[in-house]
Protein backbone atom coordinates (compact mmCIF):
# COMPACT_ATOMS: atom_id res chain seq x y z
CA UNK A 1 0.00 0.00 0.00
CA UNK A 2 2.54 2.55 1.15
CA UNK A 3 5.22 1.71 -1.43
CA UNK A 4 2.87 2.56 -4.30
CA UNK A 5 2.71 6.09 -2.87
CA UNK A 6 6.44 6.33 -2.18
CA UNK A 7 7.41 7.85 -5.57
CA UNK A 8 4.80 10.57 -5.03
CA UNK A 9 6.14 11.37 -1.57
CA UNK A 10 9.66 11.61 -3.03
CA UNK A 11 8.33 13.85 -5.82
CA UNK A 12 6.58 16.13 -3.30
CA UNK A 13 9.89 16.37 -1.41
CA UNK A 14 11.77 17.32 -4.59
CA UNK A 15 9.11 19.86 -5.61
CA UNK A 16 9.10 21.53 -2.18
CA UNK A 17 12.90 21.56 -2.21
CA UNK A 18 12.87 23.16 -5.67
CA UNK A 19 10.48 25.88 -4.51
CA UNK A 20 12.46 26.66 -1.34
CA UNK A 21 15.88 26.55 -3.05
CA UNK A 22 14.96 28.88 -5.92
CA UNK A 23 13.44 31.39 -3.50
CA UNK A 24 16.49 31.37 -1.23
CA UNK A 25 18.89 31.48 -4.19
CA UNK A 26 17.13 34.46 -5.75
CA UNK A 27 17.14 36.21 -2.35
CA UNK A 28 20.90 35.63 -2.12
CA UNK A 29 21.93 36.91 -5.55
CA UNK A 30 19.14 39.44 -6.13
CA UNK A 31 19.72 43.09 -5.26
CA UNK A 32 18.14 44.65 -2.20
CA UNK A 33 17.40 48.36 -2.23
CA UNK A 34 14.01 48.70 -0.59
CA UNK A 35 12.52 52.17 -0.39
CA UNK A 36 9.26 53.22 1.16
CA UNK A 37 7.66 54.01 -2.18
CA UNK A 38 8.77 50.73 -3.69
CA UNK A 39 7.22 48.73 -0.86
CA UNK A 40 3.89 50.54 -1.08
CA UNK A 41 1.10 48.58 -2.78
CA UNK A 42 0.86 49.28 -6.50
CA UNK A 43 -1.97 51.57 -7.50
CA UNK A 44 -0.91 52.85 -10.91
CA UNK A 45 1.35 55.52 -9.47
CA UNK A 46 -1.23 57.13 -7.18
CA UNK A 47 -0.61 57.11 -3.41
CA UNK A 48 -2.53 54.08 -2.09
CA UNK A 49 -5.93 54.91 -0.61
CA UNK A 50 -7.41 53.00 2.34
CA UNK A 51 -7.00 49.35 3.17
CA UNK A 52 -6.87 46.62 0.57
CA UNK A 53 -8.80 44.17 2.72
CA UNK A 54 -12.16 45.48 1.61
CA UNK A 55 -15.44 43.67 1.84
CA UNK A 56 -16.48 42.04 -1.37
CA UNK A 57 -19.68 41.38 -3.23
CA UNK A 58 -22.11 38.87 -1.75
CA UNK A 59 -22.24 37.13 -5.14
CA UNK A 60 -18.94 35.41 -4.53
CA UNK A 61 -20.14 33.81 -1.28
CA UNK A 62 -23.25 32.50 -3.02
CA UNK A 63 -21.10 31.00 -5.78
CA UNK A 64 -18.91 29.35 -3.14
CA UNK A 65 -21.95 27.82 -1.42
CA UNK A 66 -23.44 26.59 -4.68
CA UNK A 67 -20.07 25.10 -5.55
CA UNK A 68 -20.02 23.08 -2.34
CA UNK A 69 -23.51 21.68 -2.99
CA UNK A 70 -22.83 20.69 -6.58
CA UNK A 71 -19.29 19.52 -6.02
CA UNK A 72 -20.50 17.08 -3.39
CA UNK A 73 -22.97 15.86 -5.98
CA UNK A 74 -20.07 15.22 -8.35
CA UNK A 75 -18.23 13.41 -5.54
CA UNK A 76 -21.20 11.04 -5.15
CA UNK A 77 -21.30 10.46 -8.91
CA UNK A 78 -17.71 9.10 -9.05
CA UNK A 79 -18.13 5.91 -6.98
CA UNK A 80 -21.38 5.21 -8.80
CA UNK A 81 -19.64 5.64 -12.17
CA UNK A 82 -16.88 3.20 -11.21
CA UNK A 83 -19.32 0.55 -9.95
CA UNK A 84 -21.80 1.20 -12.76
CA UNK A 85 -21.81 -2.31 -14.21
CA UNK A 86 -22.33 -4.02 -10.86
CA UNK A 87 -25.08 -1.67 -9.72
CA UNK A 88 -26.90 -2.01 -13.03
CA UNK A 89 -30.45 -0.71 -13.48
CA UNK A 90 -31.02 -0.28 -9.74
CA UNK A 91 -28.00 2.01 -9.40
CA UNK A 92 -28.97 3.97 -12.48
CA UNK A 93 -32.52 4.66 -11.22
CA UNK A 94 -31.16 5.51 -7.77
CA UNK A 95 -28.70 7.99 -9.29
CA UNK A 96 -31.47 9.38 -11.52
CA UNK A 97 -33.56 10.16 -8.42
CA UNK A 98 -30.54 11.77 -6.76
CA UNK A 99 -29.78 13.93 -9.80
CA UNK A 100 -33.47 14.85 -10.15
CA UNK A 101 -33.60 16.12 -6.55
CA UNK A 102 -30.51 18.23 -7.17
CA UNK A 103 -31.98 19.45 -10.44
CA UNK A 104 -34.97 20.83 -8.51
CA UNK A 105 -32.51 22.74 -6.34
CA UNK A 106 -30.64 23.94 -9.42
CA UNK A 107 -33.84 25.26 -11.04
CA UNK A 108 -34.78 26.95 -7.75
CA UNK A 109 -31.37 28.65 -7.56
CA UNK A 110 -31.67 29.77 -11.18
CA UNK A 111 -35.21 31.15 -10.73
CA UNK A 112 -34.18 32.96 -7.54
CA UNK A 113 -31.58 34.79 -9.59
CA UNK A 114 -28.49 33.55 -7.73
CA UNK A 115 -26.75 32.92 -11.05
CA UNK A 116 -27.34 36.48 -12.35
CA UNK A 117 -24.48 38.98 -12.31
CA UNK A 118 -26.16 42.31 -13.07
CA UNK B 1 22.93 -9.84 -9.18
CA UNK B 2 21.49 -6.75 -7.56
CA UNK B 3 18.58 -7.13 -5.20
CA UNK B 4 15.17 -6.52 -6.68
CA UNK B 5 14.30 -3.39 -4.76
CA UNK B 6 17.49 -1.56 -5.81
CA UNK B 7 16.60 -1.99 -9.49
CA UNK B 8 13.09 -0.78 -8.76
CA UNK B 9 14.44 2.22 -6.88
CA UNK B 10 16.83 3.09 -9.73
CA UNK B 11 14.05 2.81 -12.32
CA UNK B 12 11.76 5.03 -10.25
CA UNK B 13 14.57 7.56 -9.77
CA UNK B 14 15.20 7.64 -13.55
CA UNK B 15 11.51 8.20 -14.21
CA UNK B 16 11.32 10.96 -11.59
CA UNK B 17 14.33 12.73 -13.06
CA UNK B 18 12.96 12.40 -16.58
CA UNK B 19 9.53 13.76 -15.62
CA UNK B 20 10.95 16.71 -13.67
CA UNK B 21 13.41 17.66 -16.40
CA UNK B 22 10.68 17.29 -19.00
CA UNK B 23 8.21 19.47 -17.10
CA UNK B 24 10.66 22.27 -16.35
CA UNK B 25 12.21 22.47 -19.82
CA UNK B 26 8.77 21.88 -21.35
CA UNK B 27 7.30 24.82 -19.44
CA UNK B 28 10.29 27.04 -20.33
CA UNK B 29 10.02 26.26 -24.03
CA UNK B 30 6.23 26.50 -24.00
CA UNK B 31 6.68 30.14 -22.96
CA UNK B 32 9.06 30.66 -25.88
CA UNK B 33 6.72 28.81 -28.28
CA UNK B 34 3.83 30.94 -27.13
CA UNK B 35 5.73 34.20 -27.59
CA UNK B 36 6.97 33.09 -31.01
CA UNK B 37 3.55 31.92 -32.21
CA UNK B 38 1.72 34.96 -30.84
CA UNK B 39 4.32 37.11 -32.53
CA UNK B 40 3.71 35.38 -35.86
CA UNK B 41 -0.06 35.68 -35.42
CA UNK B 42 0.35 39.42 -34.86
CA UNK B 43 2.81 39.81 -37.77
CA UNK B 44 5.84 40.23 -35.50
CA UNK B 45 8.95 38.09 -35.15
CA UNK B 46 8.73 37.30 -31.45
CA UNK B 47 11.96 36.84 -29.44
CA UNK B 48 14.84 36.10 -31.83
CA UNK B 49 17.93 37.77 -30.31
CA UNK B 50 19.16 35.33 -27.64
CA UNK B 51 20.83 32.37 -29.34
CA UNK B 52 19.82 30.91 -32.73
CA UNK B 53 16.09 31.65 -33.39
CA UNK B 54 15.83 32.95 -29.81
CA UNK B 55 16.26 29.41 -28.46
CA UNK B 56 18.24 30.55 -25.43
CA UNK B 57 15.53 33.00 -24.41
CA UNK B 58 14.15 30.82 -21.54
CA UNK B 59 17.63 30.69 -20.00
CA UNK B 60 17.98 34.47 -20.22
CA UNK B 61 14.54 34.89 -18.66
CA UNK B 62 15.42 32.58 -15.78
CA UNK B 63 18.66 34.46 -15.07
CA UNK B 64 16.82 37.77 -15.20
CA UNK B 65 14.14 36.56 -12.78
CA UNK B 66 16.79 35.25 -10.37
CA UNK B 67 18.70 38.54 -10.36
CA UNK B 68 15.65 40.72 -9.76
CA UNK B 69 14.91 42.29 -6.41
CA UNK B 70 12.61 40.12 -4.35
CA UNK B 71 10.53 42.25 -2.01
CA UNK B 72 7.43 41.93 0.14
CA UNK B 73 4.97 44.83 0.07
CA UNK B 74 4.61 46.74 3.34
CA UNK B 75 1.71 45.48 5.49
CA UNK B 76 1.64 42.29 3.45
CA UNK B 77 1.31 38.99 5.27
CA UNK B 78 4.92 37.76 5.09
CA UNK B 79 4.39 34.05 5.74
CA UNK B 80 1.47 33.64 3.33
CA UNK B 81 3.25 35.78 0.76
CA UNK B 82 6.16 33.29 0.93
CA UNK B 83 3.98 30.19 0.79
CA UNK B 84 1.56 31.10 -2.00
CA UNK B 85 3.87 30.84 -5.07
CA UNK B 86 5.31 27.66 -3.55
CA UNK B 87 1.85 26.09 -3.50
CA UNK B 88 1.29 27.11 -7.11
CA UNK B 89 4.59 25.58 -8.28
CA UNK B 90 4.50 22.43 -6.11
CA UNK B 91 0.92 21.41 -6.97
CA UNK B 92 1.73 21.86 -10.65
CA UNK B 93 4.96 19.84 -10.42
CA UNK B 94 3.52 16.84 -8.58
CA UNK B 95 0.35 16.41 -10.66
CA UNK B 96 2.22 14.86 -13.57
CA UNK B 97 3.15 11.86 -11.39
CA UNK B 98 -0.04 9.96 -12.25
CA UNK B 99 -0.12 10.70 -15.98
CA UNK B 100 1.00 7.74 -18.14
CA UNK B 101 3.06 9.10 -21.03
CA UNK B 102 3.81 5.91 -22.94
CA UNK B 103 3.17 2.17 -23.20
CA UNK B 104 5.04 -0.05 -20.70
CA UNK B 105 8.70 -0.44 -21.57
CA UNK B 106 10.82 -3.60 -21.22
CA UNK B 107 14.03 -2.82 -19.36
CA UNK B 108 16.42 -5.23 -17.52
CA UNK B 109 13.98 -8.04 -18.24
CA UNK B 110 11.03 -6.46 -16.48
CA UNK B 111 7.97 -4.42 -17.35
CA UNK B 112 8.36 -0.74 -16.60
CA UNK B 113 5.16 1.29 -16.88
CA UNK B 114 5.91 4.77 -18.22
CA UNK B 115 4.25 6.60 -15.37
CA UNK B 116 5.87 7.73 -12.14
CA UNK B 117 3.18 6.18 -9.99
CA UNK B 118 0.19 4.31 -11.38
CA UNK B 119 -2.28 5.09 -8.59
CA UNK B 120 -5.61 3.31 -8.80
CA UNK B 121 -7.18 6.65 -7.88
CA UNK B 122 -5.13 8.72 -10.34
CA UNK B 123 -8.12 10.70 -11.53
CA UNK B 124 -9.09 11.71 -7.99
CA UNK B 125 -5.46 12.67 -7.30
CA UNK B 126 -5.55 15.02 -10.29
CA UNK B 127 -8.88 16.55 -9.21
CA UNK B 128 -7.68 16.97 -5.63
CA UNK B 129 -4.49 18.74 -6.66
CA UNK B 130 -6.30 21.01 -9.09
CA UNK B 131 -8.51 22.06 -6.15
CA UNK B 132 -5.44 22.62 -3.95
CA UNK B 133 -3.88 24.88 -6.58
CA UNK B 134 -6.66 27.39 -5.88
CA UNK B 135 -5.04 28.08 -2.48
CA UNK B 136 -1.88 29.45 -4.07
CA UNK B 137 -3.89 32.09 -5.90
CA UNK B 138 -6.22 32.88 -2.98
CA UNK B 139 -3.43 33.27 -0.43
CA UNK B 140 -1.15 35.15 -2.82
CA UNK B 141 -3.80 37.70 -3.68
CA UNK B 142 -4.84 38.20 -0.08
CA UNK B 143 -1.33 38.41 1.37
CA UNK B 144 -0.21 41.13 -1.07
CA UNK B 145 -2.30 43.84 0.61
CA UNK B 146 -3.06 45.33 -2.79
CA UNK B 147 -6.52 46.01 -4.18
CA UNK B 148 -5.73 44.71 -7.63
CA UNK B 149 -4.27 41.52 -6.22
CA UNK B 150 -7.31 40.94 -4.02
CA UNK B 151 -9.75 41.60 -6.85
CA UNK B 152 -7.82 39.30 -9.13
CA UNK B 153 -7.70 36.47 -6.62
CA UNK B 154 -11.43 36.74 -5.78
CA UNK B 155 -12.28 36.63 -9.46
CA UNK B 156 -9.94 33.71 -9.97
CA UNK B 157 -11.46 31.81 -7.04
CA UNK B 158 -15.03 32.12 -8.28
CA UNK B 159 -13.98 31.23 -11.81
CA UNK B 160 -11.87 28.23 -10.83
CA UNK B 161 -14.48 26.65 -8.55
CA UNK B 162 -17.26 27.24 -11.10
CA UNK B 163 -15.38 25.57 -13.92
CA UNK B 164 -14.04 22.84 -11.67
CA UNK B 165 -17.65 21.75 -11.36
CA UNK B 166 -18.20 21.32 -15.09
CA UNK B 167 -14.75 19.74 -15.41
CA UNK B 168 -15.54 17.22 -12.70
CA UNK B 169 -18.95 16.42 -14.18
CA UNK B 170 -17.53 15.96 -17.68
CA UNK B 171 -15.07 13.35 -16.37
CA UNK B 172 -17.88 11.17 -14.96
CA UNK B 173 -18.83 9.77 -18.43
CA UNK B 174 -15.18 8.80 -18.93
CA UNK B 175 -15.23 6.87 -15.66
CA UNK B 176 -18.53 5.30 -16.72
CA UNK B 177 -17.02 4.08 -19.98
CA UNK B 178 -13.61 3.01 -18.61
CA UNK B 179 -14.88 1.74 -15.20
CA UNK B 180 -11.70 2.84 -13.47
CA UNK B 181 -10.00 5.83 -11.83
CA UNK B 182 -6.56 4.64 -12.94
CA UNK B 183 -5.35 6.75 -15.84
CA UNK B 184 -3.50 3.78 -17.35
CA UNK B 185 -6.73 1.78 -17.39
CA UNK B 186 -8.55 4.73 -18.96
CA UNK B 187 -5.96 4.91 -21.74
CA UNK B 188 -6.19 1.15 -22.29
CA UNK B 189 -9.97 1.40 -22.57
CA UNK B 190 -9.41 3.64 -25.60
CA UNK B 191 -7.26 1.19 -27.55
CA UNK B 192 -9.69 1.02 -30.45
CA UNK B 193 -11.57 4.30 -30.37
CA UNK B 194 -10.81 7.45 -28.33
CA UNK B 195 -13.51 8.73 -25.98
CA UNK B 196 -13.55 12.07 -27.82
CA UNK B 197 -15.36 10.30 -30.68
CA UNK B 198 -17.58 8.17 -28.42
CA UNK B 199 -18.70 11.09 -26.30
CA UNK B 200 -18.09 14.45 -28.02
CA UNK B 201 -20.19 16.55 -25.58
CA UNK B 202 -18.06 15.46 -22.62
CA UNK B 203 -14.91 16.18 -24.65
CA UNK B 204 -16.04 19.70 -25.55
CA UNK B 205 -17.17 20.56 -22.02
CA UNK B 206 -13.88 19.24 -20.64
CA UNK B 207 -11.81 21.17 -23.18
CA UNK B 208 -13.58 24.46 -22.42
CA UNK B 209 -13.42 23.89 -18.65
CA UNK B 210 -9.72 23.10 -18.91
CA UNK B 211 -9.15 26.34 -20.82
CA UNK B 212 -10.93 28.19 -17.99
CA UNK B 213 -8.99 26.26 -15.33
CA UNK B 214 -5.72 27.38 -16.88
CA UNK B 215 -6.85 31.03 -16.58
CA UNK B 216 -5.96 31.82 -20.19
CA UNK B 217 -7.72 33.85 -22.87
CA UNK B 218 -10.74 33.99 -23.31
CA UNK B 219 -10.99 33.18 -19.59
CA UNK B 220 -8.09 35.33 -18.34
CA UNK B 221 -10.30 37.68 -16.32
CA UNK B 222 -8.31 37.03 -13.09
CA UNK B 223 -5.30 38.72 -14.67
CA UNK B 224 -7.01 41.03 -17.15
CA UNK B 225 -4.08 43.41 -17.53
CA UNK B 226 -6.04 46.43 -18.73
CA UNK B 227 -8.47 46.28 -15.80
CA UNK B 228 -6.57 45.05 -12.75
CA UNK B 229 -2.88 45.30 -13.74
CA UNK B 230 -1.84 41.64 -13.33
CA UNK B 231 -4.43 40.25 -10.95
CA UNK B 232 -3.28 38.09 -8.07
CA UNK B 233 0.45 38.39 -8.84
CA UNK B 234 0.56 42.20 -9.16
CA UNK B 235 2.86 42.57 -6.14
CA UNK B 236 5.10 39.61 -6.90
CA UNK B 237 8.59 40.13 -8.24
CA UNK B 238 11.69 38.10 -9.01
CA UNK B 239 11.70 34.34 -8.69
CA UNK B 240 8.45 34.28 -6.73
CA UNK B 241 6.67 35.72 -9.73
CA UNK B 242 8.68 33.19 -11.72
CA UNK B 243 7.18 30.36 -9.69
CA UNK B 244 3.62 31.50 -10.40
CA UNK B 245 4.62 31.73 -14.03
CA UNK B 246 6.28 28.29 -14.17
CA UNK B 247 3.30 26.82 -12.33
CA UNK B 248 0.93 28.27 -14.87
CA UNK B 249 2.80 26.84 -17.84
CA UNK B 250 3.34 23.45 -16.23
CA UNK B 251 -0.40 23.50 -15.66
CA UNK B 252 -0.95 24.03 -19.37
CA UNK B 253 1.19 20.95 -20.08
CA UNK B 254 -0.64 18.89 -17.44
CA UNK B 255 -4.10 19.93 -18.60
CA UNK B 256 -3.15 19.15 -22.20
CA UNK B 257 -1.91 15.76 -21.02
CA UNK B 258 -5.19 15.16 -19.20
CA UNK B 259 -7.17 15.97 -22.35
CA UNK B 260 -4.94 13.52 -24.21
CA UNK B 261 -5.26 10.78 -21.60
CA UNK B 262 -8.98 11.09 -20.94
CA UNK B 263 -10.30 11.76 -24.42
CA UNK B 264 -7.70 11.38 -27.17
CA UNK B 265 -6.55 7.85 -26.38
CA UNK B 266 -3.25 8.71 -24.69
CA UNK B 267 -0.34 6.94 -26.33
CA UNK B 268 -2.46 4.84 -28.72
CA UNK B 269 -1.99 5.49 -32.41
CA UNK B 270 -0.84 3.69 -35.56
CA UNK B 271 2.73 3.29 -36.89
CA UNK B 272 4.72 5.65 -34.63
CA UNK B 273 5.91 4.64 -31.13
CA UNK B 274 3.47 5.42 -28.31
CA UNK B 275 5.55 8.08 -26.61
CA UNK B 276 5.70 10.10 -29.85
CA UNK B 277 1.92 9.90 -30.19
CA UNK B 278 1.43 11.03 -26.61
CA UNK B 279 3.67 14.09 -26.81
CA UNK B 280 2.38 14.90 -30.30
CA UNK B 281 -1.18 15.04 -28.98
CA UNK B 282 -0.11 17.07 -25.95
CA UNK B 283 1.66 19.58 -28.18
CA UNK B 284 -1.39 19.80 -30.41
CA UNK B 285 -3.63 20.71 -27.46
CA UNK B 286 -1.02 23.16 -26.13
CA UNK B 287 -0.95 24.77 -29.58
CA UNK B 288 -4.74 25.01 -29.40
CA UNK B 289 -4.38 26.91 -26.11
CA UNK B 290 -1.96 29.38 -27.71
CA UNK B 291 -4.09 29.67 -30.83
CA UNK B 292 -7.20 30.61 -28.83
CA UNK B 293 -5.12 33.22 -27.02
CA UNK B 294 -4.10 34.71 -30.35
CA UNK B 295 -7.66 34.64 -31.69
CA UNK B 296 -10.33 35.31 -29.08
CA UNK B 297 -11.04 38.43 -27.01
CA UNK B 298 -11.71 38.24 -23.28
CA UNK B 299 -15.09 37.34 -21.77
CA UNK B 300 -16.90 39.77 -19.52
CA UNK B 301 -17.21 38.48 -15.96
CA UNK B 302 -20.98 38.00 -16.02
CA UNK B 303 -20.71 36.22 -19.38
CA UNK B 304 -18.09 33.92 -17.89
CA UNK B 305 -20.21 32.95 -14.89
CA UNK B 306 -23.35 32.56 -17.02
CA UNK B 307 -21.53 30.33 -19.44
CA UNK B 308 -20.15 28.13 -16.69
CA UNK B 309 -23.28 27.76 -14.58
CA UNK B 310 -26.07 27.99 -17.14
CA UNK B 311 -24.54 26.23 -20.14
CA UNK B 312 -21.68 23.92 -19.19
CA UNK B 313 -23.07 22.49 -15.91
CA UNK B 314 -26.50 21.49 -17.35
CA UNK B 315 -24.89 19.98 -20.47
CA UNK B 316 -22.40 18.02 -18.39
CA UNK B 317 -25.09 16.79 -16.00
CA UNK B 318 -27.42 15.75 -18.81
CA UNK B 319 -24.53 14.03 -20.53
CA UNK B 320 -23.88 11.92 -17.43
CA UNK B 321 -27.48 10.69 -17.41
CA UNK B 322 -27.60 10.04 -21.17
CA UNK B 323 -24.26 8.20 -21.16
CA UNK B 324 -25.46 6.06 -18.26
CA UNK B 325 -28.72 5.22 -20.05
CA UNK B 326 -26.96 4.30 -23.30
CA UNK B 327 -24.42 2.10 -21.48
CA UNK B 328 -27.27 0.39 -19.65
CA UNK B 329 -29.07 -0.31 -22.94
CA UNK B 330 -25.89 -1.66 -24.54
CA UNK B 331 -25.36 -4.05 -21.63
CA UNK B 332 -28.91 -5.30 -22.09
Amino acid sequence: MLDSYLPIIVLIGIAVGFAICTTIFSRLIGQKKPTEVKLAPYECGMPPVGSARERMSMKFYIIAMLFIVFDIEAVFLYPWAVMFKKLGLFGFVEMGVFIAILLVGYIYVWKKGALEWE
Amino acid sequence: MMPDWIITAILVAIKLGFVLALLLTGAAYLVLAERKLLGRMQLRYGPNRVGPFGLMQPLADAVKLLMKEDFIPAQGDKVLFFIAPGIAAVTALITFAVIPFGPPLRLFGREMPLVVCDLNIGLLYFLGLSSLAVYGIALGGWASNSKYALLGSIRALAQLISYELSMGLSIVPVVLMARSFSLTEIVNAQTHIPFALLNPPAFLVFLISVLAESKRTPFDIPEAENEIVAGFHTEYSGMRFGMFFVGEYINVIILSSMVTVLFLGGWHGPLLPGIVWFFGKVMLIAFLFIWTRGTLPRFRYDQLMHFGWKVLVPIALLNVVVTGAILLLLQG
